[in-house]
């Protein structure tokens, strides 16, 4: 093997906004820029797919096709182009949850533009969760908000489908709204949460906060080191 | 039973309720198994009448899919028919196939289709070809049979002014119209088989004025007045609809259309399948004039006919 290849094996070649990196194959996007030497001010969250900041479009070398990704879960390819979206300008009507209905038409009426959907299924494409996103529109735009809830459950609001949309469309508040209703009057309260929030309230932890508060730092760190985790 | 699929569209779901809730029942009663389509999207509503234009035609086209998968899924057994109530939908679904004839455009369509597969929410295959939509008053006519549905009648009709609107989606252009798209029987032959009285309305087949109900509210209002001053100068009672957008026009413009004209009296506006609903004895709860989607209420008239 020469070093030529050799190099080749180890590394790939990468683009970051049109300049040219060589990065250790197997990183995510966003350890590779961090090795080519950016520091994330923001695009940058969780680090564990969660939280949605960190979306990517991304075209391999010899492929036509824009991709979508976020960049803490896509791993890098050689002649990767790279380019982050910090934050998605989108349109986001302001509502008042208390004086909203779930009824049929309140979609329409903070999101007219659902009504320009043709089921092209871009949206679907630009996903990074595979989320059906445009079957949840399509389900706004008939009014049918508790499938919307549950099909955009796992969206993570990165964005990307609105930045796809030939219709200008945002799916993913579209989808914050539903959820929002389903939470509020449809689905069952959960009494234990009511239960505790009682407990709090009444002053049930109190004392034990106050005792957290109290604790000196190298004390807390022993105690967060040594705290119960749930299995998984 | 026959099982055949069934594609709602958003209206029957919403504010024509009282259309698919009344429909399926009476379908029901004539032996018909309306099966929902799994998974469907908006019928595309107006399609494009560009050549040209492809996009505008995917929506339809991907119900049209979704059936051909029911038949894979053996959800329903080679059954290549898809029923819907809704004139627009109807409309779309049909406009799509003849569309498609056009063997290069299917093989475009089927190309950017195909792309999907390997999207979580992507149709696996392209189409086929070969799904036949059918609006349900072709189903009456063709596959049920007039003289049926006058055996299951109960409560006939009798006495009950009634005059017939259709629109023109079910009718124009003449591929897709399912009767004379300038003398249209269909509704009358159902009304009469109910029983009915059905008073001549020389407007049935004239425009109701469609979306310009969204931001141009007086152009409806005009056509409104003049599509139901005649029916009711004849003597009609009651409208009878087939397409949830003249309903809404022929119903809710009725407030617009008073302001316009004093001299307009209220009508009720009626699909033909609370009709039929009310004819074959169905229980109340099929008729759906109870779900506060009428502008004018029908019930004073039926209870005035004995019917309610």
């Amino acid at each position: 093997m020469t070093e030529a290849e050799r190099e080749i094996k180890e590394k790939v070649r990468i683009y970051i906004m049109g300049r040219e990196y060589k990065v250790p194959a197997g990183l995510t996007i966003m350890k590779a820029m961090e090795y080519a030497g950016y520091r994330f001010i923001r695009s940058s969250g969780c680090r564990g797919g969660f939280c949605g900041a960190c979306a990517t479009i991304y075209r391999v070398k010899g492929d036509y096709k824009l991709r979508m990704a976020l960049a803490c879960q896509e791993t890098v390819e050689d002649g990767m182009y790279i380019s982050q979206i910090p934050f998605t300008p989108a349109e986001k009507p302001i509502y008042n949850l208390e004086e909203l209905s779930p009824s049929a038409n309140v979609f329409l009426e903070y999101y007219p533009e659902i009504a320009k959907c043709v089921s092209c299924n871009t949206c679907t494409k630009a996903c990074p969760q595979d989320l059906e996103v445009m079957d949840y529109v399509q389900a706004a735009l008939r009014g049918d908000f508790q499938e919307v809830a549950s099909l955009s459950f796992d969206c993570i609001a990165c964005g990307l489908c609105a930045t796809r949309c030939p219709a200008e469309i945002v799916p993913y508040n579209i989808a914050l709204l539903a959820r929002r209703l389903y939470g509020k009057y449809v689905m069952p309260k959960a009494k234990h949460v009511e239960e505790r929030i009682k407990e709090i309230e009444s002053g049930k932890f109190n004392e034990e906060i106050q005792k957290l508060m109290d604790t000196g730092l190298r004390d807390l760190k022993e105690i967060y080191e040594k705290r119960e985790i749930e299995p998984e | 039973m026959v099982k055949i699929p069934y594609y709602p569209g958003c209206a029957v779901q919403t504010t024509a309720r009282n259309y698919s809730i009344s429909g399926i029942a009476v379908a029901k009663k004539l032996g018909i198994e309306l099966v929902e389509l799994p998974k469907w999207n908006c019928c595309g509503v107006f399609p494009s009448l560009a050549t040209d234009d492809l996009m505008r035609h995917l929506a339809p086209i991907r119900n049209l899919i979704h059936v051909q998968e029911m038949n894979e899924n053996g959800i329903v057994q080679n059954e290549n028919r898809v029923i819907t109530f809704c004139s627009m939908c109807y409309h779309t679904l049909k406009e799509a196939n003849l569309f498609l004839k056009d063997a290069e455009k299917m093989e475009k369509i089927n190309t950017f289709l195909e792309r999907e597969k390997e999207f979580v929410g992507g149709v696996k295959e392209g189409y086929k070809g070969g799904v036949e939509a059918l609006d349900f008053l072709e189903v009456l006519r063709d596959i049920v049979g007039y003289d049926r549905i006058t055996k299951e009648v109960k409560k006939p009709l009798k006495g009950l002014k009634v005059a017939p609107y259709y629109g023109c989606l079910v009718l124009r252009p003449r591929e897709i119209g399912i009767d004379d798209p300038e003398n249209p029987t269909i509704l009358e032959d159902i009304l009469e088989a109910l029983g009915a009285e059905v008073i001549d309305n020389p407007n049935r087949t004239q425009c109701c004025g469609s979306y310009h109900t969204v931001d141009r509210k007086d152009i409806v209002a005009k056509l409104t007045y003049d599509n139901l001053v005649y029916p009711i100068r004849n003597g009609a009672e009651v409208i009878v609809t087939c397409c949830p957008l003249c309903t809404f026009n022929l119903d809710h413009r009725q407030k617009e259309a008073r302001k316009l004209r004093r001299d307009l009296q209220e009508i009720p506006v009626m699909y033909y399948t609370q009709l039929m609903a009310i004819a074959f004895g169905l229980d109340k709860q099929f008729w759906g004039v109870d779900l506060g989607l009428h502008y004018v209420d029908p019930k004073p008239l039926l209870k005035a006919k004995n019917l309610y």
